[in-house]
Order: structure tokens, then C-alpha cells, then sequence
């Protein structure tokens, strides 16, 4: 319960203890924990002094699976167990992954939507194995910290659909982490940026990762970015150029297509190895194994790489004219166009770009750890570390939310690039007496066609008051919150009764699967759990408390009367008990006890500061 | 003592109601507004916090896309002067715009068949533009106007500029989908 931090002039603020918050960049290739430490936000590194985790995680029989550079040494080995760039199959389906992906795994039937991988440590979904990657990060975090966290941002590419967010956030979930805020990688960077620059302007973030590839345009103000239009495409990175790559080497080499999983594991190894090559070198010596043993060896210049990739490039670049002209943006407005992502080291991507935006793209940040360092400072500010700071991040829903109308058509409720958090409510009526149910398809993308759409979910509206056609009027909210999630709810107007939402994602899990996943990670004792529940529910608490009384110490006075006071201070004094057991349940309900008694207070708070706000902002003032 | 959503957009950002609206202020507004109540203030608050700056930062949002946009705002003018929309029964009846829009949508249609397909869309787009340009000139008079009839004339104005931003869209995603293919 983070109250409000508002400090007087000539008063002063109860000592303030730091809440250990955390950034994290979930990257197809690479993972990074990041943190803000003596007002300075760094990558945290493992016991080696590694700062880049790479994103693969190795499940085998009966052991904990390996996660980072062990599980990346073992992939060419080990291809069917080792789980490399989940990232592209977080929120899809099974139809989705086997028509672009390229050596896919053994994919199992199951009843879920969600597809689950074979392997030798039992069957995964992709939410499991990005839980694994989260896992490792934050028990990094917590022992360079010290404590359990507080909480954590987790980045997502800013064209990540609903499906592809909720996957990330149940991820992080499974993980143990309280997620503060899933944060657009290209934001993330734009923070980072602009807070070292101190700019103002409008500036491009173009951010071309292993797997997915963003573009932003941002207007930084005075600490408050503005995003004023993002566009991407979710399935296309520099694994896309390994595989043109390997594909190359395939026909060169000889070397069939229906090349078993190994094989096309160290093409894509090798394909990897002569890119990075080429940043620097002209020309690379490359070495590809045919099935029957016998070895090809060839030349790969940096021109033949460029042929390779231009067509990947190109498709970046559509995006940046749509951004542009979303945004409402003419190029010579552009101050300046930062890269972003691993693959931006690609000469040519550089080249290209810098010819579209007409000038010199900046590189001087390191683009593997700029997301990581952005989303520690967000953390840092969103766990309540710096009171009275300016930095204020308005981001926007990448993608148009539409509804399925009749004959396969959508219509739109929401437009891509709407500031959120956002909300449309839609009238929707029976067609038949007595109807007490119908259903609703909600897909995002900007098609005209539904099934050119991605479909969300459906939703089945029940409890509808039966009444003659066309009589009930159900009105439906459609919800989007600053993770870019969305929730909806629907009334009938009539009668004002509550019509009951039965959720069915297309692509994401069920509540209950959830729960049973992380009922089964919880027997499995990865760490010691109830010693752990124990210390998140006391840092909980400790948060509580603190935020509370420095609340207080502000404005008590002012917003409460002595009998409010007595109550509140009593409840507080309850959980301040409380806290010294070991008893996460009586905890847990302490705080609960005193956020209602608290309830009134914090609403004055809230309305006196919007108040405050608006204040000294009246009509006269603009009339005159 | 409950922040007051009724209030209308122009009264929470402390500007005059009015369709001409000082962009630059309404953002400054906008900002200070939202360092206050946006859900990042309350990421790490109760349960309670969070929904009530959710309700707020969306709230603030739709009022400044409604200031933001002419269209919206002056729909939403119309709206707070009593008008009521009933879209799906109206009909525009005025023959020298709809022959003008037909012709418009004519040339459209035809883009891909000119030499420069890409140069005559821009044509398109440059002729709807001066179009909304002039609509809003007139829309702006109309609506600083006390008259009843003059509401009646500003309402059928903006159905008209409805027509208009249609075709705007229209041209804007033909024009994108020319310069993509290219």
C-alpha cells in the first residue's frame, strides 16, 4: 500500500527505507537483471561476473533443468531438451509455431491451448520455460541483494499482442515475482536514453532484437515520455538472418531440408558465428557438416551476407513508416534515432536505417543492456524509492482491439497507438425472446477480416435477464490496463444486473492451470518455499508500514480525525505485532485489516492530490 | 469529497469551453494531471489505489483524445449543448456534398490505373485535407454561435466532416499500402 508521496515544504519525511525492485529484459537470446543502487542503475552479474544470461534452459531427467550459458554450450548436443529463443512461442499456438518456426521441437497433444514441448525433464509450455530464465534472474538479484524483491518490471517488445503479454506476466507469476509493470522494451531503452541525454524532442527507438523487432516514436518532455506510436513485428530478429543464413549454407552444402533437429541446430550455430563475424570482417571462412560426415567448407563475404538479409531488413522498415505517419511525424522532426538490440551490430541494418531516417543512427549505448538499465529505473520509481521524482512514462496499445461482427468482419473499439490506460464500452442487444446468454469474440490487429485477426478470447455473457428481443441493452467494458492487459465486464442496463463473463483465451492458460502449475513448482521445493513465503510476506508488511507512516507523517493530521486516527493507528499497531510471527495467513490478514480501515484516507489523499493537480488552473485565469 | 468524473473535459483541464482549444496548454494540463494519478504513481498501493488511478488515468485519456481530435470535440461541444446523436437513422441531405464525396471516392478507386498511382493519392489526400480544413473554419463559427439553428447547421457540419475523415483514412491506408509495396 504505497501511499502517495507527497512532501512539504518545511516538514520532514520519516527516514526512508529503499524497496529492492528490479528490471528485467526477457530477451530471445539473452536475459539481464538490472537494479538501481546508489543512484545508479547497472546490470547485476552472476558468480563468473556474467551480466548476459542466455535464454535457453536444458531439461533433464529427474534433476532441476539448466538455465544460461551450460544449457547454450549443450544445445548443438542435446537439441530436443534444450529449449533456445522461447521467447517466439510465448502466447501462440501450435498452428502459429509449426508454420514459422524453423526445427521446432516434439510438441505434445494435450487439452490446453497452450502447446507443451516434449522433453526428457517432462512436458513444458513456453510460459514454464520463460518462468525458469525469470527464476534464475531474481535468485541472482536476491542473493547480490540480499532479501527477497519487492518487485519487479518485466520488458516486453511494444508489439507484443494481449496473448503475448499475459504469457509474460503468468511467467513472471510462476516465478515468484510481484510484477510492478510489464514495460515496452523500446520505452525501456527510451528512458534510459533520455535520462543519461537529458534530451527533449522527438526520438526514434528502432529495436531489432534476436526474435522481435520494435519501432517507437517517443516525445521526451521534462521527464514524462510520451509514446506516440509504436509498430513492429513480433517474429522477426536476427534468428530470422541466421536462418537465411543456414539456408545459404543448406544450398550450398547440398544438404537437404528435411535435415534432422541437430543438423539444423549447428547450421543455425554456424549461421550465427559468420554474422557476428562479419560486423568486422569482410569475408568469413565457414564449415558445414553434410549428414553422411563428409564436410563442406565455403566463403560468406559481408555483400553475400547483405544479399542474404536486405529482405529482412526491408520488412523493418514499412514499420518505421507507419510509425511515422501514425505518430504524425515528418522525418526532419526526428532529433534523433537510437538502436537498440542485438542485432542492430548488423552493419547493413545500421546502413539501411540511417539511409530511411537521413541521418546518423546513435550507437554509443550498449544495446544489449539498455532495456535491462531502463527497466531498473521504472522499477526504482514505481517501487516508491524516489518520491516527488518527475518521471512519468505514457505508453500506448500497440495494436487495434475489434470485436467479431456479422459475416467474419471486425470492428474496431480501440486504435492502435491509444494512450493507455484505456476504456470503450459497447451496447450490445438480444436478438431472440428470452435469450439469456450470447457470446462475444474480441481479436486484435488492424484486418478488415476476422480470421486475418488474432483472436483474444471469447467471451460468453450469461445471466442476461430474459426479455423480448432486442430489449436488453449489455453494456460490455473493454479495459486496458498500463500493462497493455485487457480485462472486460459487461452490465445489463435495464435492469443494472451483473452479467457473468466466462473467459476463453485463444491462446493463453485457464486460472486453474495456473494454480496447478505453481502447486507443482511449489512440490518440487525448489528453494526453500515456506521460509521463503514467509520473508516476501514480512517485506510486504514492512512495505505497508512504512509507506503509512511516512503517509501520516505528512498529512494525518490534516485528513483525519482523532477517532479515524485512533483506528488507524491501532490497526497499524496490530500488523506491526503481527509481523514479528512467522504466520503468513495472520500477516496477510493484518494488512488486509488495516488497508480498510484505511480506505477513506487513502481516497481523500488521492482526490486532494488530483486536486492539487488542477489547481491554480481555473477558467478565469484563461479568459482573462 | 470524490474526484469529480461529471465534470466536462474542458472544466478538468481548466480551459474554456470552447471549440478552438490551445493545444500546448491542454497537454501541459495533461501531464501535470497525470503525474498525480497515472497507475505508475500507484504501482506498488493496495488493491484499491491501483483501480481508483486506473479509472482516473483512463478517464483523463478519453478526455484528451476528445480535445485532442476536431471531430470529437465537436461532438462532444454539440453534446453538451443537448444535441443527440442518433447515427444510424441519419441521413446527409445535401446533393453537392455527396456528389463531391462520390467523385472523390471515384478517383480513389482509379489510383492504381494512374501512371503515378502514389502522386495521385497524395492529390486525394491534399483535396480532403483543405476540405476538413475548411469544414472545421466553418464548424468553429458555428459553434461560438448562440442560435438554435445555428446548433442544427453545426450538427449537420459535423456529419459532413464524418464523411470526410472516412475518406481521410481511406486515402491514409491506400497511400501506406502503396508506399509499402514499393
Amino acid at each position: 500500500m504505497a501511499l502517495l508521496q507527497i512532501s512539504e515544504p518545511g516538514k520532514t519525511q520519516a527516514p526512508h527505507q529503499r524497496q529492492l525492485a528490479v528490471g528485467i529484459d526477457l530477451g530471445t537470446t539473452n536475459s539481464l537483471v538490472a537494479t538501481v543502487r546508489s543512484g545508479l542503475a547497472e546490470p547485476l552479474a552472476d558468480d563468473e561476473g556474467r551480466h548476459l544470461l542466455p535464454s535457453v534452459v536444458r531439461y533433464v531427467h529427474n534433476a532441476e533443468p539448466i538455465v544460461g550459458q551450460s544449457a547454450k554450450d549443450a544445445a548443438p548436443r542435446d537439441p530436443m531438451n534444450t529449449i533456445v529463443s522461447v521467447k517466439r512461442l510465448m502466447g501462440r499456438g501450435i498452428d502459429d509455431i509449426r508454420k514459422n518456426e524453423f526445427g521446432a521441437y516434439e510438441f505434445v497433444a494435450n487439452d490446453s491451448v497452450v502447446p507443451r514441448i516434449h522433453t526428457a525433464g517432462g512436458d513444458v509450455s513456453a510460459i514454464e520455460v520463460s518462468a525458469e530464465i525469470l527464476r534464475t534472474l531474481r535468485k541472482r538479484a536476491e542473493k547480490t541483494l540480499g532479501d527477497v524483491l519487492t518487485g519487479a518490471v518485466i520488458t516486453v517488445p511494444a508489439y507484443f499482442d494481449d496473448a503475448q503479454r499475459q504469457a509474460t506476466k503468468d511467467a513472471a507469476k510462476l516465478a515468484g515475482l510481484n510484477v510492478l509493470r510489464l514495460l515496452n522494451e523500446p520505452t525501456a531503452a527510451a528512458v534510459a536514453y533520455g535520462l543519461d541525454k537529458k534530451s527533449e524532442g522527438i526520438i526514434v527507438i528502432y529495436d531489432l532484437g534476436g526474435g522481435t523487432f520494435d519501432v517507437s516514436i517517443l516525445r521526451l518532455n521534462r521527464g514524462v515520455f510520451e509514446v506516440m506510436a509504436t509498430a513492429g513485428d513480433s517474429a522477426l530478429g536476427g534468428d530470422d538472418m541466421d536462418m537465411a543464413i543456414a539456408r545459404w549454407f543448406m544450398r550450398q552444402a547440398g544438404i537437404s531440408d528435411d535435415a534432422d533437429h541437430a543438423q539444423i541446430r549447428r547450421l543455425m550455430y554456424e549461421a550465427r558465428r559468420a554474422k557476428e563475424a562479419l560486423t568486422d570482417a569482410e569475408q568469413v571462412m565457414v564449415e558445414v557438416q553434410r549428414m553422411d560426415g563428409t564436410i563442406w567448407q565455403g566463403e560468406l563475404t559481408r555483400s553475400g551476407m547483405n544479399d542474404l538479409i536486405d529482405a529482412l531488413i526491408k520488412k523493418t522498415i514499412s514499420p518505421c513508416r507507419r510509425a511515422l505517419r501514425d505518430a504524425g511525424i515528418s522525418l526532419e522532426e526526428v532529433e534523433a534515432v537510437v538502436m537498440v538490440g542485438g542485432s542492430t551490430r548488423v552493419p547493413r541494418v545500421r546502413e539501411k536505417v540511417e539511409a530511411f531516417f537521413q541521418q546518423p543512427v546513435l550507437v554509443d549505448i550498449d544495446p544489449d543492456k539498455v532495456v535491462a538499465v531502463g527497466a531498473a529505473i521504472q522499477a526504482d520509481v514505481l517501487a516508491g524509492n524516489k518520491p516527488g521524482d518527475e518521471m512519468l512514462l505514457l505508453d500506448v496499445i500497440p495494436l487495434s482491439l475489434g470485436l467479431e461482427t456479422m459475416g467474419g468482419l471486425t470492428e474496431k473499439l480501440i486504435n492502435r497507438n491509444t494512450t493507455i490506460p484505456v476504456a470503450r464500452a459497447q451496447e450490445f442487444t438480444t436478438y431472440k425472446d428470452g435469450q439469456t446468454a450470447m457470446s462475444i469474440h474480441v481479436v486484435q490487429g488492424e484486418r478488415e477480416m476476422v480470421q486475418d485477426c488474432r483472436s483474444l478470447a471469447k467471451f460468453s455473457l450469461r445471466d442476461i435477464p430474459p426479455m423480448v428481443a432486442g430489449a436488453a441493452r449489455i453494456r460490455v467494458t473493454f479495459q486496458v490496463d498500463a500493462d497493455g492487459l485487457l480485462s472486460v465486464t459487461a452490465q445489463e442496463q435495464t435492469s443494472g444486473i451483473q452479467s457473468s463473463i466466462q473467459v476463453k483465451p485463444s491462446y493463453g492458460l485457464e486460472d486453474q492451470e495456473i494454480e496447478q502449475m505453481l502447486r507443482d513448482s511449489m512440490q518440487h521445493a525448489r528453494d526453500d518455499m515456506q521460509s521463503r513465503k514467509i520473508r516476501e510476506q514480512q517485506v510486504e508488511a514492512e512495505r505497508v508500514i512504512e509507506a503509512l507512516n511516512a503517509a501520516l507523517a505528512s498529512d494525518g493530521e490534516q485528513y483525519l480525525d482523532s477517532q479515524e486516527r485512533e483506528q488507524i493507528d491501532h490497526a497499524l499497531s496490530e500488523l506491526v505485532n503481527v509481523n514479528k510471527s512467522n504466520d503468513v495467513d495472520k500477516i496477510k490478514s493484518a494488512i488486509k485489516d488495516l488497508e480498510k480501515t484505511c480506505a477513506a484516507y487513502v481516497e481523500r489523499r488521492m482526490n486532494s492530490s488530483i486536486k492539487d493537480a488542477m489547481s491554480g488552473h481555473n477558467v478565469e485565469e484563461f479568459e482573462s | 469529497m470524490s474526484f469529480d468524473l461529471s465534470a466536462d473535459y474542458f472544466q478538468l483541464f481548466g480551459l474554456p469551453v470552447s471549440f478552438s482549444v490551445d493545444t500546448a496548454t491542454l497537454m501541459q494540463r495533461y501531464r501535470e494531471i497525470q503525474q498525480s494519478v497515472h497507475p505508475d504513481r500507484f504501482a506498488n498501493g493496495s488493491e484499491q489505489e491501483r483501480r481508483l488511478s486506473m479509472q482516473y488515468a483512463t478517464h483523463i485519456n478519453e478526455a484528451l483524445r476528445v480535445l485532442k481530435d476536431p471531430l470529437a470535440r465537436a461532438r462532444y461541444l454539440l453534446e453538451l449543448k443537448g444535441v443527440q446523436w442518433d447515427d444510424e437513422q441519419s441521413t446527409l441531405s445535401d446533393p453537392e456534398f455527396l456528389m463531391q464525396q462520390m467523385e472523390l471516392r471515384e478517383s480513389l478507386s482509379e489510383v492504381n490505373e494512374q501512371t503515378d498511382p502514389l502522386d495521385a493519392v497524395a492529390d486525394i489526400l491534399n483535396e480532403v485535407n483543405s476540405l476538413i480544413g475548411k469544414n472545421s473554419q466553418v464548424l468553429e463559427s458555428l459553434l461560438s454561435s448562440q442560435q438554435a439553428e445555428d446548433l442544427e447547421k453545426a450538427k449537420h457540419q459535423v456529419r459532413k466532416m464524418q464523411f470526410l475523415r472516412k475518406m481521410q483514412t481511406e486515402a491514409e491506408s491506400l497511400e501506406a499500402r502503396l508506399e509499402d509495396e514499393m
